[in-house]
């Protein structure tokens, strides 16, 4: 016991004997606490989130190396053939590639569920007297934080690169303030997947099928003018683009009201939407 | 303690749960009195972890019906929650987390302060002889260790009704003991444990009543005392010396016994079927009996032994799928 022993069975747990007196003395203790509210509960889950990014930071790398690798690629592959130059094809590209890199991080939400339900800790969860959609709120809240990491990352990167938002620090954090709001509810578009798919090999699949061409066929990389007008009509559609319109507008200092609302009330919908429909498959799986 | 004597844990009727094409629970009964252990009896696949899924909330029922003290498993399955933990087939814990840290989360869940999550969890711990263990991942626990902080989780809180699913399936000896003697405890404080298990002779250390379940049916419950009479109390497996000696010994024990012998594919070795309790004497006096008139014959036996009825046999006599006698025969 002096040393450190690293076989499982150790000394100690071998040796083990439930005692009455122990195991009656922690039964026994009396009073019980109020049940935790809605927002405690998340919050609790939120915690366990930040716990498994601290034992699991190989997690961090999907928020950190790939927005990395998304904005130089696009700077340099695009930025001379599009814009004249890298730096001014930054001031363009960096709200979109943000925007892109997060809303694609979002789909490691459903991954993360779908391996939770698997391993059987969800069982647990499920069986507590609390607000029913705690487990997953609170798992959102854990990603909300990797999506600040992730648009911190791009952000500094940018700004080494020559990113000058002409809406200043206010611009910028309002327009990360609206990025995180609509991922927190594109994320439940993953959360029912997670739930409903039976491996998350198939998750991917799924959100791959769904994003790349949510992301790429938007206002991300090229002002959709010259595209085809069936194409300049589903981008006219596609939340996303008008995700980037609003973050983008935001950054320049010059905020454009009728985007963001688009972008409030889609957000708004798909949460509706989707957030019932995971509820769903929750109370029933 | 007990504060619900006289009162039923568990009231189940008809209950059905299908699988697509899989009915994998096609009706059952239960009815557990509380403050008792009561055993799920069957083998992989005969629905218990289902039934007990959907006595738990997890799985809302298909057909018939279910109360967990009272209250309803699907209109009130909120209450039920607030009454009941379940220890499930696979550790429902957070592997990635270490053993404080699984306790602590699940307490503030309860509605524990983080002060007082954090004082449950220590006591908990070392209750359960994890104090030591207690920084570590439980990824790095051993099985042993898994069922126990298992447990101790069902108990943060302690419940009124603690479902424990195939709690010994896979331990080693010690720690299945050591399991064994929780649930004893647990149970003592007035907590109504629902065990579901493979083995016999678990069900027969932990529980006052048994249900036997078979494809999704209770095919047989009462008392450990009763089920096995009815199987009959067990067999004797008598090794000899000399294998020319076989056909008189087989004589001598279905003399003794008064039940059929069967001959093993062994030369040397023979078994004999105890009558139930109808016969009015116990398993090992009339083992004993056996013994001794083998002896009076002069047959010298080289090994002796008395075993329980297995879940085999129980099966078997339970669902009358009558042991296939010329099977046997023939490899013998």
């Amino acid at each position: 016991m002096t040393t450190a022993t690293p076989e499982k069975e150790t000394a100690p747990s071998a040796a083990y004997v439930p005692t009455a007196e122990g195991l009656g003395a922690v039964l026994a203790s009396g009073e019980q606490p109020p049940r935790p509210s809605a927002w405690s509960a998340s919050v609790t889950f939120g915690w366990r989130a930040m716990l498994k990014i601290k034992h699991v930071p190989d997690q961090l790398f999907d928020v950190t190396a790939f927005p990395i690798m998304m904005t130089l690629m696009f700077t340099y592959l695009f930025g001379g053939a599009l814009a004249g130059s890298t730096g001014e094809y930054l001031q363009f590209l960096l709200p979109g590639i943000l925007v892109m890199s997060i809303v694609m991080i979002t789909m490691y939400t459903g991954i993360g569920v779908n391996t939770d339900i698997e391993k059987g800790v969800f069982d647990r969860f499920r069986t507590l007297p609390i607000w029913r959609p705690s487990a997953l709120v609170g798992a959102l809240l854990g990603d909300v934080c990797r999506y600040l990491i992730g648009s911190t990352v791009i952000l500094t990167l940018g700004l080494i690169l020559g990113f000058r938002p002409e809406g200043g620090l206010t611009g910028v954090l309002l327009g990360v303030a609206l990025l995180v709001a609509f991922s927190f509810a594109f994320s439940w578009i993953w959360t029912m997947f997670g739930l409903f798919l039976k491996s998350e090999k198939s998750v991917m699949g799924v959100s791959m099928l769904v994003l790349f061409p949510m992301t790429f066929l938007s206002n991300v990389f090229v002002n959709p003018e010259t595209m085809p007008g069936w194409l300049q009509a589903f981008v006219d559609v596609n939340p996303i683009a008008h995700l980037v319109a609003a973050v983008r507008s935001l950054m320049a200092g010059t905020p454009d009201g009728g985007e963001i609302l688009w972008t409030l009330i889609s957000g708004g919908v798909i949460l509706a939407i989707f957030g019932t429909l995971t509820m769903r498959l929750y109370n029933r799986k | 303690m007990s504060k619900h004597r006289g009162e039923l844990a568990i009231q189940a009727s008809g209950l059905i749960k299908t699988f697509g094409k899989t009915r994998a629970v096609r009706g059952i009964d239960l009815e557990v009195p509380a403050g008792t252990v009561y055993g799920v009896l069957g083998p992989n696949g005969a629905g218990k972890t289902t039934a007990v899924r959907m006595l738990a909330t997890l799985l809302r029922p298909d057909g018939g019906e279910a109360t967990v003290f009272g209250h309803d498993i699907v209109r009130e399955a909120d209450a039920v929650r607030g009454k009941v933990s379940l220890t499930g087939q696979y550790a429902s814990i957070d592997e990635d987390l270490t053993g404080t840290e699984n306790l602590v989360l699940l307490g503030r869940l309860l509605g524990h302060r983080k002060p007082g999550a954090r004082r449950r969890a220590a006591e908990l711990l070392e209750a359960f002889g994890l104090t030591e263990a207690a920084d570590r991942q439980v990824k790095n626990y051993s099985g042993g260790m898994r069922r126990r902080i298992d447990i101790a989780a069902s108990i943060i809180k302690t419940p009124d009704l603690l479902f424990l699913d195939e709690p010994t399936t896979g331990l080693d000896p010690r720690s299945r003991n050591q399991v064994w003697d929780i649930v004893r405890i647990i149970v003592a404080q007035g907590t109504t444990v629902l065990l579901t298990t493979q083995y016999l002779d678990e069900a027969d250390q932990l529980a006052s009543r048994i249900a036997v379940i078979d494809q999704g049916r209770v095919i047989a419950d009462g008392t450990p005392g009763e089920l096995k009479s009815s199987v009959g109390a067990g067999s004797v497996h008598v090794r000899l010396r000399d294998a020319a000696q076989r056909p008189e010994a087989e004589r001598v024990l279905a003399r003794t016994l008064g039940t059929d012998v069967t001959l093993e594919p062994e030369p040397v070795a023979l078994t004999a079927r105890i009558s139930g309790e109808e016969s009015g004497s116990g398993a090992a006096e009339q083992a004993s009996r056996a013994l001794h008139e083998l002896a009076a014959a002069g047959i010298t036996v080289d090994d002796f032994s008395l075993g329980q009825p297995s879940l085999d046999e129980v099966f078997l006599a339970l669902t009358d799928h009558t042991a296939n006698p010329t099977e046997k025969e023939v490899a013998a």
